[in-house]
């Protein structure tokens, strides 16, 4: 299967905006639809649509695994079975520093893959260097955290509240973790590569995966920490 | 060392799992020693365990399905004959043993039988209806194979070596954790699930990608073949709720192995937490199952009757109302839980109305065979078949979806007679519906017929013959999962159902038959057009089997069912469209990363479940030295020359050629 430079789906995204009554509705319409969108009349889309649009599913189904752990949260927040509450044992001054490592990692990521798209492979490699560093400091500030708590014997097996928190933030940590070895590997492949276009994929895949993991972080500093801080 | 794993997990005391593993073993060596003697290895590996074409991994999908069914019949024969025999007595099989037969026989008919024939049959059609030339991610296609087939080895490996879960085909808690059931029979279920459930979360992510981003030219959404609907409201809802399924074990296996407390009933833990969970993924489930079966119906009734598929927007809005609504019903397995009367109402309601969109399916069908020319073919039999079960079973859902009467039904026979009725009767019906209806297309050859035919009576026969003493038996209060027996007034009944199981076997047999006559008699059965039923949809235009390409050249849809339009056209001018301009064809290669990560993680699995760290540890090091090792490939694909494209497509047209000749000769034409 052949590639593109640019995503066809930017093309079809202004051809929805100049003429927003053909979303969906006209595969055969006057024009020639959109070639490797893969939408309707023009036969399968390209590769680097399709390998894009299967990880946001996979995204998504990860999501869903995430709302399982929120969900199990919600229902064993109260569940501290004569233990420690949540207030007691958010430490927010870690936290604010963990989400601004985070974030920052996420602005990073992104001018990687700005530096990606004109091919420059120095300032690629540079930006992804410094996501991975920035990931490590979140990685590490969350095992202080949770080596913190252990060592004042607010163990996971403590209580219910706890197995649901450690459970939660834990997961999260696993999946930074998960994409910092990725991280690695990906960039061992486009020094030696180079940006061949399955290279580019994996790397739109990378990009993806690192916000997605934001966007969780987002709802587990509010919900956990923030909201729990309050209560 | 090893953990917890010594001599004394295989089972020396128990003659039956030790005859049986022992019998299974002799056949495993067998079939690798004919293998090894006969040197198909070679064949073998490249043909089939490296392959990534969606046609081959279908047809291994539908092998491991039709296995896993044999296997859990087995247990389902134990079971009967079990009940039968301990009316106010022992009976054969001690509790314990009896236990894990439950346990595995729901676990494996849904998990490792039904699940891996529908992803088959997914895998198989959907880019041949689609009229592309493969799914849209081959390898990782081929990764999800195998990672269920790691889930069946390690549920299998559990007859003999350890034993099996005792809890039921959903471990729950608190029965589940390792305060009442400390062995490693939940630890085998948790890791097989676990790993054949990612391999199915693959799948999803693929079919769903697939049917929305890789049709051919001119195949827009209202002109998808009904199956492909189907199998897309299916796989998203795989992706919606297998991961709920990953979230809940994971769950469940902290508690078990670190001590958390998840679902424990100390320290906080919330045993119904994991109930909610678990059918928030289980009756989506159920849909996943049953909505690929209804995609088979709907290419059956047209092809049989001879018209086109009554109501194909009803059809497809009913098929998109029960994916989303499916995800509104969980509540309803456990209406007892004590929710309430406003929480029970709601779920008892969407229950109900889940049943409209059933409805509009079978009118549809109904209304499809109104007027059309129904041949009686076995395909055509077993949807006949699946009709009138179908309808039973979904009223009897009815019945228990009314908070009120599941009072007194749930838990009961009543409702094991319901769940089979309705998953007997759709989805096994469908898998062998379909089996006989693309059998031809998968392997060139037609099935016999009469044997079919035969194996569908006994079936249907021994279905009800079997299943619907157990309405009775629950309704005068027998409830599920009963080792013995202490009302000898239920023994008429319970022997009436060991006959219908009797008459299954006799089905069974009859299929097993039918395939070694079929294979006996295909030069006599040879499918040589490629069309052996008159069919409707872009698979028939491609020769049987097709070629690994499928299409010589990307089909071009003009209407529905595209290949109707393409064969009446073909008909009418008494000849085939003009030849096309060939083009050499770049395809996927063949790649052992999906065999390498399933053994892996059949390797991690057994280590976790027998507490052998370093083993575990040492396989997921493997299992990621081996992934970046084939990340590392740098070709991915190779061409197909053209010459191969015309040699192979020239060959087709001049089957087809013959045939529309061999009917003018006839008079067939107009």
């Amino acid at each position: 299967m052949t590639d593109i430079g640019l995503p066809a789906s930017i093309e079809a995204i202004r051809r929805v905006r100049e003429d927003p009554y053909r979303l969906g509705h006209r595969p055969h319409g006057p024009e020639e639809p959109v070639e490797g969108t893969g939408q309707g009349g023009t036969g399968p889309a390209h590769k680097r649509i399709l390998v894009g649009y299967g990880f946001w599913i996979f995204l998504l189904s990860d999501i869903v695994v995430f709302s399982c752990f929120f969900a199990a949260f919600a229902v064993q927040r109260d569940a501290i079975a004569g233990g420690p509450t949540i207030a007691q044992i958010v430490d927010v001054r870690r936290v604010a520093f963990e989400t601004a490592a985070l974030l920052l990692s996420s602005y990073t990521c992104m001018l990687s893959f700005a530096a990606t798209n004109v091919r420059n492979l120095l300032w690629t490699q540079i930006f992804l260097v410094v996501t991975g560093l920035l990931g490590l400091v979140f990685v590490l500030l969350e095992l202080q955290e949770f080596a913190d708590l252990i060592s004042r014997g607010i163990t996971p097996q403590r209580s219910g509240m706890l197995t649901s928190f450690f459970g939660l933030v834990g997961l999260h940590g696993l999946h930074v973790t998960a994409g910092g070895l990725w991280l690695a590997t990906m960039m061992a492949q486009l020094q030696v590569k180079g940006f061949r276009p399955e290279i580019v994929h994996r790397l739109i895949c990378f990009n993806l995966f690192w916000h997605a993991l934001d966007i969780v972080w987002i709802g587990i500093f509010t919900i956990v920490y923030l909201l729990g801080s309050g209560a | 060392m090893f953990g917890k794993l010594s001599l004394s997990a295989i089972p020396f005391s128990q003659p039956i799992p030790l005859i049986t593993s022992a019998i299974v073993i002799l056949l495993v060596l067998g079939v690798l020693g004919l293998i090894t003697v006969k040197k198909w290895w070679p064949y073998l590996w490249h043909e089939w365990i490296t392959s990534v074409d969606h046609k081959r991994i279908g047809i291994m999908y539908c092998l491991l399905g039709v296995l896993m069914l044999i296997r859990g019949f087995a247990d389902a024969i134990m079971m009967r004959t079990q009940q039968a025999m301990a009316i106010e007595g022992p009976g054969y099989l001690p509790p314990e043993h009896y236990n894990q037969i439950f346990t595995a026989h729901g676990t494996i008919m849904i998990l490792f039988g039904a699940m891996p024939l529908v992803l088959g049959f997914m895998n198989f059609l959907v880019p041949l209806q689609l009229g592309v030339r493969d799914v849209a991610f081959p390898t990782f296609n081929s990764v999800g194979f195998w990672l269920t087939a790691s889930g069946a080895l390690l549920v299998n490996v559990s007859l003999f070596i350890g034993e099996f879960a005792r809890t039921g085909w959903l471990p729950y808690p608190p029965l589940s954790e390792t305060t009442y059931t400390p062995g490693v029979g939940v630890d085998y279920y948790l890791w097989a699930v676990q790993i054949s459930g990612i391999g199915t979360l693959i799948t999803g992510i693929n079919i769903v990608t697939t049917v929305l981003k890789m049709r051919c030219r001119g195949m827009s959404y209202l002109r998808m073949p009904v199956f492909c609907w189907t199998s897309l409201a299916s796989c998203m809802l795989i992706v919606a709720v297998f991961p709920i399924l990953t979230a809940t074990l994971a769950m469940l296996t902290l508690d078990r192995y670190v001590g958390w407390h998840y679902f424990t009933n100390t320290a906080g833990g919330n045993p119904m937490m994991f109930v909610n969970l678990i059918w928030a993924w289980g009756h989506p489930e159920v849909y996943i199952l049953v909505l690929p079966a209804f995609g088979i119906f709907s290419e059956i009734f047209p092809t049989f009757s001879g018209k086109p598929l009554f109501g194909y927007r009803s059809m497809v809005a009913a098929t998109l109302f029960i994916c989303v609504v499916s995800m509104m019903v969980w509540l309803h397995h456990f209406f007892t839980m004590g929710a309430g009367a406003a929480v029970n109402t709601f779920f008892g309601i969407s229950s109900s109305v889940i049943a409209v969109g059933t409805g509009v399916k079978i009118y549809n069908w109904i209304f499809t065979m109104y007027g059309g020319r129904v041949r009686f073919e076995a395909p055509m039999l077993w949807s006949m078949g699946f009709i009138f079960t179908f309808i039973i079973g979904g009223l009897t859902g009815v019945l228990l979806a009314v908070p009120p009467a599941d009072f007194l039904t749930h838990n009961s026979m009543f409702l094991v007679a319901h769940f089979h009725n309705v998953i007997v009767g759709g989805v096994v019906f469908a898998v062998f519906a379909g089996i006989e209806f693309w059998f031809p297309k998968a392997f060139g050859f037609r099935l016999h017929q009469g044997l079919g035919k035969a194996a569908f009576w006994f079936a249907f026969i021994g279905f009800w013959v079997t299943f619907a003493p157990l309405y009775v038996l629950g309704l005068m209060g027998m409830t599920r999962r009963l080792q013995h027996i202490n009302f000898p007034e239920w023994r008429p009944l319970l022997y009436v159902s060991v006959v219908g199981v009797g008459i299954l076997i006799l089905g069974v047999i009859s299929q097993i038959l039918q395939l070694a006559v079929s294979i006996r008699d295909r030069e006599k059965l040879r499918d040589v057009t490629g069309d052996p039923w008159d069919g409707r949809s872009l698979e028939w235009a491609t020769p049987s089997p097709p070629p690994f390409f499928n299409f010589a050249v990307m089909p071009n849809v003009e209407g529905e069912e595209a290949y109707w339009g393409i064969k009446l056209r073909a008909v009418e001018t008494q000849q085939l469209s003009p030849e096309p301009k060939y083009e050499p064809i770049e395809m996927p290669m063949h790649s052992p990363v999906g065999f390498y990560t399933a053994f892996f993680a059949s390797v991690f699995g057994f280590a976790m479940i027998w507490y052998i760290w370093w083993l575990a540890i040492l396989a997921l090091v493997a299992a990621y030295a081996g992934f970046a090792w084939f990340a590392w490939r740098d070709v991915h694909e190779f061409e197909v020359p053209v010459e191969e494209v015309a040699r192979v497509d020239r060959a087709r047209r001049a089957a087809r050629e013959a045939f529309l000749a061999r009917l003018s000769q006839q008079g067939a034409l107009p």
